[in-house]
């Protein structure tokens, strides 16, 4: 077993010890058994894995600058839920105006719908994308900004599709970690076979020359659709998901405020990489839930007060955001992909210094 | 013939505010190539100066505008300092984040200090005097708004043209790199860029404040993303464009929305189809020069 783990290179190695390490947690806290409290984060955690791997195949992979995330989760979240919500629900909840009598009587599987809701989602990604990806740079994030209000402006507008600022309750919920976990290794897996594919690579060489892609004979336009497509896809399973684990979706829950989460994910793990996104995803999920408890009253040393400080989290986590983006300008993990080699070869060297090469 | 009147003074009066606000954006754009996503939290905090400034201090309201703009002036100085400085030579998006980052913090420290409930902006009561001509009916402030950016716009232009630190400017934001290595103290540029664009903002704020008397911490949110639209509109880094920019959008909002009121609840969308229209036609906007790669 070894030996052959030897013989692969290093790039796939590492990959193999990843999935091997985000099995081995999963199957382990599944049979731990965890309150619904932190399986709920884990849930959560997984579902920002999902989606800040769809961004960074734009941002990180292809070198492209887009803030769209947002609307892209929010569609998936309104088709898985359109899609799998039974006709009572739909009866009792569309309370402005009826939904379309088509829709009504839709009501698909969890798996099924997750797909549709994918592909929605890409479809509708790919028709943006034609239009936008022409544009480059700043002009290029601030247009798919544009885009990803757009959107919220239709849902809150559309009240026969949507039910529209009033949102949907009753999604069919979704918690199984196992699941959650089995969908994100998916993507994860699918990821990892993307950017070693000849397309991967040469989303890669666009991002790190565009004009010299060109004169090799990369189609730059058509990659540049097909990846924003494919991270739109993505990002509405990541939207689908999340609809199922909170069962309740609005469109207030899709403000720019998650784009910048997820980006935040993303610079975080590294730009362009996999595994220092999925720890960064789940780190950040769970700093962001562990920092609620500065909303409640503080009884701390001389500090007391008696009413919690609304608001007091987000100043927190602003702050501490904004600390490790100036610190570590590279990421938390560096210019280098994370890597579990890497990291034993680290504390190894720390043991005894590395031999002079003779 | 009323109708259209009235419509052209309500978007004379909102446009005149998105070129000021439109302006700072711009400026800061043409010298670091970074969009200032805290900007429309500039103008929330000049607002809210204002309205703290009239409950704390005996200063008649101008002389609390005043201070009001001319601190903000200087927080925008000190935001650049703390935020933006330390990653002059960081990679864009990180600069990017920590724009974003800044923008959350003075947002969230607004509703922890100012609290979220909507204060009531104390409106100076000339201000609120109703004019009514024909059947046109408009506010003072309606008025004031527009010559008010005009005179504040003759000032700036004033400065950029002729004065050494304006020459700086303009060398900074045609070529970075080569003004640098002329002994232009970058520093202090950006820092006085950070000043006007602030001080503008803050008077946006205030006159926003004046025209729509209602103060809540996320209120520079919408119109900080659209007037960042409007500088991209008229062209990013060039003045002119901005203002015009500006009133285009003002105008368009106030049009469409007068001629087509079922289209109300999309008003917010308007500005980003304006957008996405002009740089697909011409990428650069409507006064951007266009810059070539060169291999």
């Amino acid at each position: 077993m070894m030996k052959r783990l030897k013989s692969l290179d290093q790039d796939l190695r590492k990959h193999f010890i990843g999935v091997i390490v985000f099995i081995l947690v999963a199957v382990i806290l599944q049979f731990v058994g965890l309150d619904s409290y932190i399986n709920r984060i884990l849930n959560l955690g997984l579902i920002y894995v999902v989606v800040s791997l769809s961004m960074n195949l734009v941002n990180g992979f292809t070198g492209m600058f887009s803030l769209g995330q947002a609307g892209f989760m929010a569609i998936g979240a309104y088709a898985m839920a359109v899609l799998t919500m039974s006709a009572d629900l739909k009866e009792k909840y569309y309370l402005i105006e009826p939904v379309f009598p088509i829709l009504k009587q839709i009501q698909l599987p969890y798996l099924p719908a997750l797909l549709i809701a994918g592909l929605i989602t890409a479809f509708i990604g790919f028709l943006i994308a034609l239009p936008v990806l022409r544009l480059t740079d700043d002009y290029l994030a601030i247009a798919t900004l544009g885009f990803a209000e757009i959107i919220l402006v239709f849902i809150r507008t559309q009240f026969r599709i949507t039910n529209g600022a009033l949102g949907l309750k009753g999604i069919p919920q979704h918690e199984n970690l196992l699941l959650t976990a089995a969908l994100t290794l998916v993507v994860i897996l699918f990821m990892i076979f993307l950017t070693r594919s000849s397309y991967g690579k040469a989303l890669i060489a666009i991002r790190d020359d565009e004009i010299a892609a060109q004169a090799i004979g990369i189609n730059i336009f058509r990659h540049k659709v097909v990846s924003f497509s494919i991270s739109s896809f993505l990002a509405g399973i990541g939207g689908g998901m999340l609809a199922a684990l909170v069962g309740t979706i609005s469109p207030v829950q899709f403000q720019f405020v998650l784009t910048f989460n997820v980006l935040l994910i993303v610079v975080l793990g590294g730009m362009g990489r996999i595994w220092g996104n999925v720890i960064a995803a789940i780190v950040v999920t769970g700093m962001l839930e562990y920092l609620r408890i500065l909303d409640e009253p503080i009884n701390f040393l001389f500090i007391k007060t008696d009413d919690g400080l609304p608001g007091l989290r987000m100043v927190v986590f602003s702050i501490l955001l904004m600390v490790v983006v100036l610190i570590y300008r590279q990421g938390l993990f560096g210019t280098t992909e994370f890597s579990w080699a890497g990291l034993a070869k680290r504390l190894r060297i720390k043991r005894k210094p590395k031999q002079e090469v003779q | 013939m009323s109708f259209f009147i009235q419509h052209l003074i309500n978007g004379l009066s909102l446009g005149s505010l998105y070129a000021l606000i439109a302006i700072g954006y711009t400026m800061v754009y043409g010298i670091l190539r970074l969009i200032n996503f805290a900007h429309g939290d500039v103008f929330m905090l000049g607002a809210y100066l204002v309205f703290y400034g009239m409950i704390f201090t005996p200063f008649p309201w101008w002389a609390v505008m005043i201070l009001a703009a001319a601190l903000t002036g200087l927080f925008g100085i000190v935001l650049e300092r703390l935020a933006y400085a330390p990653l002059r030579n960081a990679p864009r998006i990180n600069v990017l984040i920590s724009a974003i980052g800044a923008s959350f913090l003075m947002e969230n420290l607004a509703i922890l200090i100012f609290g979220g409930r909507p204060r009531a902006f104390p409106v100076p009561a000339f201000m609120e005097h109703i004019v009514r001509i024909g059947r046109v009916s408009f506010s003072v402030v309606q008025v004031i708004i527009p010559v008010a950016t005009l005179l504040l716009l003759l000032g700036l232009t004033y400065i950029i043209r002729t004065t050494k630190t304006g020459m700086a400017m303009r060398a900074l934001s045609t070529d970075y790199e080569t003004a640098s290595l002329m002994g232009i103290n970058i520093n202090r540029v950006i820092s006085f860029t950070f000043f006007i664009g602030s001080v503008l903002a803050a008077v946006g704020g205030i006159l926003y404040g004046c025209r729509y008397p209602q103060l809540i911490p996320m209120m520079g949110v919408m119109p900080g993303i659209k007037c960042f639209i409007a500088a991209v509109v008229g062209g990013i880094g060039n003045l002119t464009g901005a203002v015009i920019g500006g009133l285009l959008l003002g105008f368009s909002e106030i049009m469409i929305v007068g001629l087509l009121p079922t289209l109300n609840d999309y008003r917010d969308g308007f500005a980003f189809v304006i957008l996405i229209l002009i740089l697909l036609f011409k990428p650069t906007g409507l006064f951007g020069s266009a810059t070539k790669e060169k291999v």
